[in-house]
């Protein structure tokens, strides 16, 4: 009733071809970008902001990503952390080493030097697949974990290893403050979601989707294997470059290079696959959910613990934490392997017959 | 591209609303966060400190009623050492209480770099007993941290010292090998400049290892160790690395008598796991020795006793267990310096900040506190944050510590120097303005 | 020379134990082409059950010999209930998706046996004895100025191993049920239609992975102690399939010499020259070089796509 397409005509191509045909889409995607950037920086508190928005627009960048390699183009990577490490540092170096450069100016290129980073590793893809390829990055993980701490350059040559960040500034107007932090990410988050989405409903994206599908007939029917696989893992590696450089710049503000270890790596791909593998809005659903399940089993089980009389430890809370995400990654292959993003659509197409049943 | 916004804005909402609903109670009580580690690589040592710290609380709220009549409400948060998990911690409850929270105390050298950042914004300060950034004793650049009772580079001098005093004098250590096995984090790797600095100055030659987190298997880095004989080898790890690290010593069968931990290498979590292996292996000490003293009396009667301590019974008196003891006693005992000026209320971060810069506890007074034995008297001051750069060493027989050694005092000659270089290049690029510790109160 | 020996050996031992690790996932991937992730943390969970078993039958008292094979029998047990529910749970519900879903779905597996083993038996460093001497041997004295130094407790684990891959080919070869396994592994589907039971099959195979992660994890555990981080092993054991290829129990022995003592000689040697510490990506790049030449290893089957 409410999300009826009918009398919705188009009268160009351009008009059939924008990501959200329907009316009822469109005016929900405006109303969300309006809450997101206009009503929320007078709501949010600035533990809201710090513990869970910040995280979760940029992990969503992250996981937006991950999606484009894993998901769009089959190629499995768990060495996500490592290139988020990757494009930290080198937007750290061009910070130190050309001070003249605004920071944010300093993430968009380390998405780039992430992005020919990403290149030199997924050459091993042309060879090989599978979890095969799983194990060529985590190669790409581990070795990366080793050259943060040992290359002394990379490190602006700190006895301790652990770097800051810049100051975080546009145009001489101080962007350090929660609110500033949260919108400078949704910015990235928004405008590099949205060229994602682009990509990926392109010429580009369907040569991906069809080397994930079966790459043996892609290559029959004129897809450049080489072509598509390496484009893949640039267009990935760049947005999960910007991703890292944003979490060290915004979030951490100091790190050293366990913050980029395989933990990341595994929490960047549960994301993807919680969300639903093939799918933007996905990456999405994931990070809020693999952001939030903490913070909310920190909070709820506890009193829930003193209701039934046993006194929770942090460590149980801990271990709990694990628990549950491993049985939701079991839970939502066996039930539904296209993740969130696919129970989204399903809604949809529910809400489409409502109230009537078919 | 917007829908996930109204997912997004949703959960905000909802978990400032759990949030809002868990920070209503609590109106006159203080609060004290405690960023534990009690899963991972790390647990074995972070467990003791995480249940000396708790009961020492629990004892003070048992038999005083808290500090001067205002209760202490006291939280966990699990950190396992990683940073990005200690930030979210420290963002969550630094709010908490009505008035914040007073000090943090990561047990994190990582986790201190990213808090350094913060804490002066936030205005919280940042008690790192034993560990942290070694020039953070600089109060007039880093007016935020409190390195008491000592810092990796007091460790490193007065372990050159105790060296040096055991081949009989610092010209024999001309010509010698020492290397350092380290955890290859900013924890591990505080210590080099000291030692590189004092290979300049006494002569000997420095090796450096490192060993990856966590550290459980170190075959390689013993089998070099053989290969290069160095005289003695410093251990500076944490968690499971300092087991590991002395059983696979005693696999090579390097002289454990040639082995000298750092205060964070010499618990009982440290050499139980390793056996026969462990003994005769000697650590610093950040001054206090393990056991039982006065203080833990009280701990019995109140909190054992009672059932409500966290650790389990042999914990009790073991070295990690004692310095988290000390480390809740330093933090109560500032903010009752602080009441003192403030008065008897809930002490904001910035008052504590003062309450701490301010401690001055006497013979007499740790006596009173039944830590007479355990510390000595600490002073701070706005120009240093450390207090005392006392350490001592003790030794494994296989059964318990034993203290083997008088006392060592760190040589200012040649830590103050690199304090001051490094501090001075922090606040450079940081923009701070050094404070003029002589005008302030 | 005698430390070039030294580090060969040590190497060479360490590879052994990398290569128990490595013949669980050899056993359920030839079985049902699963990739399973969780065997760390079936290596974890098991020397966790061991070793606390251990622990409250020494404080019964009971002899020695008759606590280890208590402790033994009683983490035998926890596996078969983690094999079972393994089979029951997840692999019965994902039968026929692909390779990759499958390999994130023991991903979910290996977390959840970790949160649960560790809050079951406790988080702490538990040291483990099981009658294994630990200490250093220095054997050819004569030959090399101080002997070569070789462990104790290495050697034994190298005897364990080998026992346990003959008893494993054993089991393969001689056996109605290895039969079975190598049906099962060849082809579900026909293996089926002969009348091979695919769920109990299933279910053994991984009841065998999990003893084979209870040797494994009671040696590791003998040497470093029982403590979360065994679970990583399954990172280490990685390469060690690669090199020697998925489907080989061989292969798995070879490639975990191979790796075991490539890496000690890369880090002795190649390691002080870049800083030290390479240890962690060595094997994972060599693994990589060999993929790039011959995907299968060095003993895994051919694998022939059809399009």
């Amino acid at each position: 009733m409410l999300y009826r397409e009918a009398g919705q005509f188009k009268a160009s191509y351009r008009a059939d071809q924008a990501i959200f045909p329907i009316a009822q889409d469109r005016f929900v995607a405006m109303a969300l970008l309006v809450i997101a950037f206009l009503v929320v920086p007078f709501v949010a508190t600035e533990y809201t902001y710090r513990a869970v928005l910040i995280p979760t627009v940029i992990l969503s960048l992250a996981a937006i990503g991950l999606n484009v390699l894993m998901g769009y183009c089959g190629q499995v990577s768990l060495g996500s952390g490592a290139f988020m490490g990757v494009g930290a540092y080198a937007a750290y170096n061009l910070a130190v080493r050309l001070p003249f450069l605004n920071p944010f100016v300093c993430v968009l290129l380390g998405g780039f030097v992430a992005a020919a980073i990403g290149i030199v590793f997924g050459i091993p893809s042309l060879r090989i697949k599978g979890f095969y390829l799983a194990c060529a990055t985590l190669a790409a993980q581990f070795f990366g974990d080793w050259a943060f701490l040992r290359i002394k350059w990379i490190t602006n040559d700190t006895p301790s290893g652990s770097v800051n960040a810049p100051p975080l500034q546009l145009f001489g107007l101080d962007l350090s403050s929660p609110t500033a932090n949260y919108l400078v990410s949704l910015v990235f988050a928004v405008v590099l979601g949205l060229g994602a989405k682009n990509i990926v409903r392109g010429h580009i994206g369907r040569q991906w989707m069809a080397i994930r599908d079966m790459d043996i007939a892609a290559e029959i029917i004129g897809v450049l294997p080489m072509y598509a696989k390496l484009s893949a893992f640039a267009v990935s590696s760049f947005l999960i470059g910007v991703a890292g450089a944003l979490w060290a710049f915004v979030y951490l503000g100091s790190w050293e290079p366990a913050a980029f270890d395989i933990d990341r790596s595994f929490e960047l791909m549960f994301m993807v696959i919680i969300g639903g593998l093939g799918s933007i809005l996905g990456s999405a659903l994931g990070a809020i959910f693999i952001v939030l399940m903490p913070i909310f089993l920190n909070q709820a089980l506890p009193p829930l613990g003193d209701v039934v009389g046993w006194k929770i430890s942090t460590a149980t809370v801990s271990h709990f934490e694990s628990m549950i995400f491993g049985a939701l990654i079991v839970f939502f292959l066996v039930v539904e392997p296209h993740g969130l993003a696919r129970l989204w659509l399903t809604g949809k197409e529910k809400l489409r017959l409502w109230p009537f049943p078919h | 591209m917007g829908i996930r916004k109204s997912r997004l804005l949703g959960a905000a909402l909802l978990s400032a609303g759990v949030l809002a609903a868990t920070a209503a109670e609590a109106q006159s009580e203080q609060f004290i966060p405690g960023l534990v580690y009690r899963t991972g690589a790390y647990a074995p040592n972070g467990i003791p400190f995480a249940d000396g710290a708790a009961d020492y609380i629990s004892m003070l709220n048992a038999r005083d009623g808290g500090i001067n009549g205002v209760k202490i409400l006291f939280e966990e948060c699990e950190t396992g050492y990683a940073t990005d998990r200690g930030v979210e911690c420290y963002e969550r409850l630094k709010g908490k209480g009505p008035t914040g929270a007073a000090y943090f105390s990561p047990l994190s050298t990582g986790i201190t770099f990213a808090l350094t950042e913060k804490a002066p914004g936030d205005k919280v300060p940042l008690i790192t007993m034993g560990y942290g950034r070694a020039d953070s004793r600089d109060g007039a650049v880093f007016a935020w941290n409190f390195p008491l009772l000592g810092t990796y580079w007091t460790a490193a001098n007065v372990a050159i010292q105790y060296i040096a005093k055991e081949w009989g004098g610092f010209d024999k250590l001309k010509g010698k090998k020492i290397a350092l096995l380290y955890h290859d984090s900013p924890y591990g790797k505080e210590p080099i400049a000291a030692l590189e600095a004092m290979s300049k100055k006494y002569g000997y030659e420095f090796l450096p290892i490192p060993v990856p987190a966590p550290g459980s298997e170190q075959k390689s880095q013993w089998l070099q160790i053989r290969q290069q004989r160095p005289d003695y080898v410093l251990l500076w790890g944490w968690g499971v690395m300092n087991s590991a690290a002395v059983s696979e010593a005693g696999n090579v069968n390097y002289p454990r008598e040639h082995m000298l931990g750092g205060w964070c290498s010499g618990a009982e979590s440290d050499v139980l796991p390793a056996g026969d292996k462990a003994k005769v292996y000697k650590a610093l000490m950040l001054q206090h020795p393990a056991g039982k003293f006065a203080v833990h009396k009280d701990i019995d009667k109140f909190v054992v006793s009672q059932g409500k301590s966290l650790a389990k019974p042999e914990e009790v008196g073991q070295v990690l267990y004692n310095r988290g003891l000390i480390n809740s006693m330093l933090g109560t005992e500032s903010i009752r310096t602080a009441m003192a000026k403030f008065g008897n209320k809930p002490m904001t971060g910035e008052q504590v900040r003062w309450g701490i810069e301010h401690l001055d506890l006497s013979a007499d007074r740790i006596k009173q506190l039944g830590f007479e034995g355990m510390i000595g008297p600490i002073k701070l001051s706005c120009a240093d944050h450390e207090g005392t750069r006392l350490s001592r060493v003790h030794q494994w027989d296989g059964k318990e510590w034993k203290v083997i050694s008088d006392w060592f005092t760190g040589d200012d000659s040649i830590i103050e120097p690199l304090v001051k270089s490094t501090a001075e290049a922090y606040a450079k690029e940081k923009k701070i303005t050094e404070r003029d510790c002589s005008k302030e109160s | 020379m005698g430390f070039f020996l030294e580090v060969l050996i040590g190497g060479l031992l360490a590879g052994v134990l990398y290569s128990l690790v490595a013949l669980g996932f050899v056993l359920i991937f030839k079985a049902s082409g699963v990739f399973n992730f969780a065997q760390g943390a079936m290596v974890l969970a098991a020397a966790l059950a061991l070793v606390r078993a251990l622990d409250v039958m020494e404080q019964w008292h009971w002899p020695f010999t008759l606590a280890l094979a208590g402790a033994f029998a009683f983490a035998a047990v926890v596996m078969a209930i983690v094999a079972w529910a393994a089979e029951r749970l997840v692999l019965r519900k994902l039968v026929n998706q692909e390779g990759i879903i499958l390999f994130m779905a023991t991903i979910g597996v290996t977390f959840f046996i970790e949160g649960l083993a560790q809050s079951v038996f406790g988080a702490d460093v538990y040291p483990l004895n099981i009658g294994l001497p630990k200490d250093p041997l220095f054997i050819l004295e004569s030959v090399f100025d101080g002997g070569i130094l070789v462990n104790e407790l290495d050697i034994w684990a190298a005897v364990i191993a080998g026992l346990l891959v003959t008893g494993l080919a054993l089991f393969f070869q001689r056996t109605r049920i290895g039969r079975a396994l190598r049906a099962v592994a060849d082809d579900h589907a026909a293996a089926q239609s002969v009348g091979i039971p695919l769920d109990q099959i299933w279910f053994i195979v991984w009841l065998v992975a999990g003893l084979v992660a209870l040797v494994a994890g009671a040696v590791w555990g003998s040497k470093l102690g029982v403590q979360f981080s065994l679970s990583l092993l399954a990172l280490k054991a990685l390469p060690v399939l690669i090199l020697g290829g998925f489907t080989s129990v061989p292969g798995a022995i070879i490639g975990g010499l191979i790796i075991g003592a490539g890496e000690k000689l890369a880090e002795v040697f190649l390691g002080p020259s870049m800083g030290g510490g390479i240890e962690i990506w060595f094997a994972y790049v060599v693994a990589l070089l060999f993929l790039l030449v011959r995907p299968q290893g060095l003993f895994g089957e051919r694998i022939i796509e059809r399009v």
